[in-house]
């Protein structure tokens, strides 16, 4: 049983962990955006009721030094690279998509459509992979918010401007108070909620997804363990992204691979196209 | 976990250290905090034989989980990680307050047991300074920044932010040992910034002595 298990976007800066970034089947930078970004002003994470919360914003050294400096560095770590890319408007993803399109090493470019920590760009998400589609020919993953009302139709839409796969889903806006003082814990307010409670609603989508578009998908929300992969592939997932069990186990993408080829064997499923989308069979019948 | 003991308000875990090294003193491990999402981090309080051992407040859930932890119980922990304080120094003082006596103990048997000033909050606070025997003690509303000498020597502090800012005007070289809320500890998360210069650098980088 073997599924593709890749980082999620600024979960894992692959020059300062190295040794983790090698035990990954692709890694996924940090967003890029056109122009460098200091972020935003700590406190930038806080643990409550489960959720983690973080709003960063989007540090980044900016799409040219990226390309000159970090780069050429990512590429001796010889792991597939995806280039995740953002912005503020759809030339902003027009000129990361250009710029990235001319770097052999790069893979794939997920496209950022959904930082819940930034101000959104005021063109729709389907008009922002579009101007990213018309910049590059490289393969072009939209990365897609759960908070949406028809996720499925967001997908249909987005297929239809040309993307190529899709990564779901995205953090969640939430909020987290001081118990003392009632204060919000992060320095802006809200921020985007990760862990294992996002898992169900990341299911969803992706089962959602699924059956709306034949785009291959990368599932991601809450993965923590071989069990959290065989739910992703089985409604429709072909890879699955490891998010906030990083920052808790930088050791989790062997561990989850091993848990995997375990629970597979035991459960007797051969491959992942065995299992994937079991989940869209008609519900299991009450057994009593 | 070997022991968890009882240091005033505090409590001082002692894991077994399997094959980890202890690190230089001022660097940090990511502690698994039973039942929380995220590992919390703590610098190493004491280094004896087999043993790594943690001073830390429950103020929190994550340490409150931690604080409650019993011998036997198994905690995950990563490190040591980031960077500790320079060694090199000719006329070390060490100066903590609060929780920032946590890296004191280790700090001052690897430097030959240097003078020491600690400052608490409160009596029960003090009742921590029992691990650096010999160091001054002071408790508030008297700050252990009045009992810095003129000329104070080779600082290296640990405490809460006002305290540090006020060590850096009275010992602008100082070395300093600064926190920050952390996910990953090693990188990954871009959580822990503080700002240097106008720029956000990761404290578990670049820090936590700076």
């Amino acid at each position: 049983m073997s599924v593709p298990i890749l980082n999620a976007s600024g979960c894992l800066d692959a020059l300062t962990a190295p040794e983790v970034a090698r035990t990954l089947d692709g890694f996924v930078t940090k967003t890029v955006t056109p122009l460098p970004r200091e972020g935003n002003p700590p406190p930038r994470i806080a643990e409550a009721d489960g959720w983690m919360l973080n709003s960063i914003g989007l540090q980044n050294p900016g799409i040219e030094a990226f390309a000159t400096r970090v780069l050429p560095r990512l590429r001796d770590l010889g792991v597939p690279l995806w280039v995740s890319v953002g912005g503020f408007s759809a030339s902003d993803y027009e000129t990361c998509c250009e710029r990235v399109g001319e770097l052999e090493a790069v893979q794939v470019i997920e496209l950022n459509l959904s930082c819940p920590n930034v101000d959104e760009a005021p063109e729709t998400v389907v008009e922002l992979v579009r101007s990213s589609r018309k910049a590059t020919s490289k393969p072009l993953y939209a990365k897609l918010s759960p908070a949406t009302p028809d996720i499925a139709e967001v997908a249909r839409a987005v297929a239809d401007a040309g993307a190529d796969g899709l990564s779901l889903v995205n953090t969640i806006r939430g909020l987290a108070l001081d118990p003392g003082s009632l204060r919000p814990r992060l320095a802006l307010g809200p921020g985007g909620a990760s862990g294992p409670a996002l898992r169900p609603i990341a299911l969803a989508c992706v089962y959602a997804c699924a059956n709306a578009v034949e785009l291959p998908i990368v599932g991601l929300g809450g993965v923590m363990s071989g069990r959290d992969v065989i739910d992703f592939v089985a409604v429709g997932a072909s890879a699955v992204a490891l998010g906030t069990v990083l920052f808790a186990d930088p050791f989790s993408p062997s561990r989850i691979r091993a848990e995997l080829e375990r629970e597979a064997r035991v459960r007797g499923y051969g491959s992942a196209e065995e299992i994937g989308r079991l989940a869209h069979g008609s519900a299991s019948a009450l057994q009593v | 976990m070997l022991a968890n003991e009882v240091v005033g308000p505090y409590a001082l875990l002692r894991l077994e250290r399997c094959d980890m090294e202890p690190g230089v003193p001022g660097q940090f491990f990511m502690l698994e905090a039973p039942g929380q999402l995220l590992p919390r981090p703590m610098s190493l309080c004491l280094a004896p034989p087999g043993e790594l051992a943690f001073l830390l407040e429950p103020i929190g859930p994550g340490t409150r989980a931690l604080a409650g932890a019993r011998p036997r119980d198994a905690i995950h922990i990563l490190g040591p990680l980031g960077n500790g304080f320079d060694l090199d120094v000719e006329r070390p003082l060490l100066v903590a307050g609060g929780i920032g006596m946590a890296p004191m103990p280790y700090l001052s048997e690897t430097l030959g047991g240097p003078p020491a000033l600690l400052g608490f909050r409160s009596k029960s606070h003090a009742e921590a300074a029992r691990l650096l025997p010999g160091a001054e003690v002071v408790v508030e509303p008297q700050l252990v920044t009045e009992l810095l000498p003129d000329e104070p020597g080779d600082v290296l502090a640990c405490g809460p932010e006002p305290m540090l800012e006020a060590v850096r005007e009275l010992a602008p070289d100082a070395q300093l040992a600064w926190e920050a809320p952390m996910a990953c500890g090693y990188g990954a998360c871009y959580g822990c910034v503080v700002d240097v210069e106008g720029r956000y650098v990761r404290l578990c980088v670049e820090g936590p002595v700076r």
